[in-house]
């Protein structure tokens, strides 16, 4: 039928109804509005550096992270240190190149970890109201009451030191955030007729949740999600800071941070670089967890 | 013997300012191969009647205060409303279409993703076989150009073209009676033709049973057989659509009939009279007659006793009213 329809137009079929128009691709508009605006663009590079950089920190890193060299220490910028090295002699180009890596594993971790039970809670809770409702937001309350800081304080009193502790009480930080802002979207996105529609075909509760509600509840999450990288990994430069963090050696942002304290009329740049890109790995994930919104969600998507 | 039998339902809805009584003893039955019109204004329990039959009814504050759904000599409302039972039963069986095509499609979904569910979920088709059978009913209810059109999302169709995807939605599974909730309401005009004309083509192919919820009692002269007409959560009076329409024996549809234009009058022929007042809030209703307040045809009887039962005047003509106008 298509064929025969082509040179005439405008195209109508048997019923008197216009066939339909070319199909636009989904991801095109996706990149359309992505990539349109600067400043998202901007963010998409610098996430993108930044995890091309954790992957390949082997590489990338001129030295050795954790390895000292004392008669070296605390020099400035140079062609054989980029960054100079800190009071240990490490280089500190090199130490923020790994300190990458540990901040998106501890960011992605966290987040994942903290959005799949938030998601699950924020759905339930939604979905079914009721006893299970005012039973998951008591439990999302006491979590709200409790510091991170203090539960890492903790589980370090109990013996527990290293990354997995710190993405263990980041995640526990922000299950409450997630599973608040699930619950409340999921449950504008129940009102819907085609959740009742899906009902009146017989779908189960699960489906219901999974197949219906979750994909229209997700897009304003998604914001949420990249900005909570951002988030988990400032809290853990905060943790690494008190020293709570990710234990030294390791070259963590927050740590070298710290590091650089001593010395900051000598040497600044101890402190400032790391500063420098925690501060450029937020702004990073908030600018694509932005642009992300804007290009997936259709009620701010504006064009067909 | 019919295929759905309603007996004296009952749903009730519990709300801050007191009782509210949206389908207060509601009887009817559905014969296959039957279209049935349910008619009333806004607000008089037609939907409710229709959701408490799927189980749709959310509880709280929503109750099922009584009553029975006989369907394949089982009572429907004995299954828990969200038990294995009547989900077998909801979309295979018994299916419905909603009022509104622009919200009761999944926006985020193909249609593909939508059509699909129903016939893997009750037919246990494969993928391909479903989709297949998905063009095939799109094909049926006339979107053009079905095997293109079937990957496309909500917001790719026009309102008449998302109601046609819901007609074939509801009859993917060879239902035995189709629910349309005011199907029409939300179309304009000439595509509520089409798509009217098309479902009674459908079901009359099939043998299906339809049941049109609409306060258009254009709709329902034209289509249906039986009409059942309600008022305030209770039927008030049934009958074939022909004894309905010309010879009306309660004064509420008396007053409905009066009150819209017939094609071919002339101007100023017969006035249309007004049905004065609003319908009743049915918080805390009084025990008597719904429609009194603006009956004009009220009797002594009718402020002393209880809303009356429904009576015979007719060849399967019932109403609910003590008054008899025609004797006037």
């Amino acid at each position: 039928m298509a064929k025969k329809t082509v040179n005439t137009a405008p195209s109508q079929d048997a019923m008197g109804v216009a066939v339909a128009p070319p199909k636009h691709s989904e991801w095109r508009r996706f990149a359309r509005i992505f990539f349109g605006r600067k400043l998202y663009l901007i963010g998409f590079i610098i996430v993108v550096i930044l995890i091309l950089t954790a992957i390949f920190a082997p590489l990338i890193a001129r030295y050795d992270p954790v390895t000292n060299d004392l008669p070296n220490k605390l020099q400035g910028p140079s062609t054989e240190h980029w960054l100079g090295t800190d009071q240990l002699g490490r280089d500190i180009y090199s130490r923020i190149v790994w300190g990458t890596q540990i901040s998106m594993e501890i960011g992605f971790a966290a987040v994942f970890s903290s959005a799949l039970v938030g998601i699950l809670m924020g759905l339930a809770a939604a979905y079914f109201g009721g006893i299970v409702f005012a039973i998951i937001m008591r439990i999302t309350d006491a979590l709200m009451a409790l510091p991170g800081i203090i539960l890492v304080l903790l589980i370090a009193g109990l013996g527990g030191r290293g990354i997995g502790v710190v993405i263990f009480a980041l995640a526990f930080g922000n299950i409450a955030g997630m599973a608040r802002m699930m619950c409340g979207q999921a449950l504008s996105v129940k009102q819907n007729d085609y959740v009742m529609a899906a009902r009146s075909i017989g779908m189960s509760n699960w489906r219901i949740m999974w197949a219906q509600i979750f994909p229209n509840a997700f897009p304003p999450l998604i914001v949420g999600l990249t900005m909570g990288i951002g988030g988990v990994v400032l809290g853990e430069a905060g943790l690494s800071y008190l020293g709570i963090g990710v234990p030294a050696p390791a070259p963590s942002w927050g740590g070298m941070v710290m590091d650089g304290q001593g010395y900051l009329l000598q040497n600044p740049i101890i402190s400032l670089a790391p500063g420098v890109a925690i501060m450029l790995l937020v702004f990073g994930f908030n600018m694509v967890g932005d642009g992300i919104r804007d290009a997936i969600d259709p009620r701010l998507r504006g064009v067909l | 013997m019919a295929l759905l039998d309603v007996q004296n339902l009952k749903t009730y809805f519990h709300t801050e300012y007191g009782l509210v009584k949206a389908a207060d003893g509601v009887s009817f039955h559905v014969n296959q191969g039957e279209i049935i019109g349910l008619v009333g204004e806004s607000g008089c329990g037609k939907s409710v009647t229709i959701l408490s039959i799927m189980q749709l009814i959310p509880s709280p504050p929503g109750e099922k205060a009584g009553g029975k759904v006989i369907f394949e000599g089982k009572d429907l409302l004995k299954y828990q409303p969200n038990g294995q039972e009547m989900r077998s039963i909801r979309g295979s069986k018994l299916t419905m279409i909603f009022q509104e095509p622009m919200t009761s499609l999944n926006p985020v979904l193909t249609i593909a993703r939508q059509m699909t569910e129903t016939l893997e979920l009750h037919l246990d088709m494969d993928k391909s076989a479903a989709r297949e059978r998905g063009i095939e009913l799109l094909k049926m209810v006339g979107v053009p150009d079905a095997s293109r059109r079937i990957d496309d999302y909500p917001h790719q169709f026009s309102g008449g073209m998302r109601q046609r995807v819901m007609i074939a939605m509801a009859l993917s599974c060879n239902p035995m009676i189709i629910f349309a909730d005011e199907p029409t309401t939300a179309v304009d005009v000439t595509t509520q033709a089409q798509l009217l004309e098309l479902m009674k083509d459908l079901v009359t192919r099939l043998n299906t049973s339809l049941v049109i919820v609409t306060h258009n009692l254009g709709v329902v002269a034209r289509y249906a057989q039986r009409i059942y007409v309600m008022y305030a959560g209770r039927i008030i009076e049934s009958g074939p659509s022909e004894a309905i329409f010309s010879d009306p024996q309660h004064p509420y549809t008396v007053g409905l009939l009066n009150s819209v234009p017939k094609l071919g009058e002339r101007h100023g022929e017969r006035k249309l009279i007004p049905i004065y007042g609003l319908p009743p809030n049915l918080i805390n209703m009084p025990p008597t007659c719904a429609f009194l307040p603006r009956c004009n045809a009220k009797i002594g009887r009718c402020s002393k006793e209880p809303w009356p039962e429904l009576r015979v005047v007719g060849k399967d003509h019932l109403i609910s009213c003590y008054a008899n106008i025609k004797g006037k």
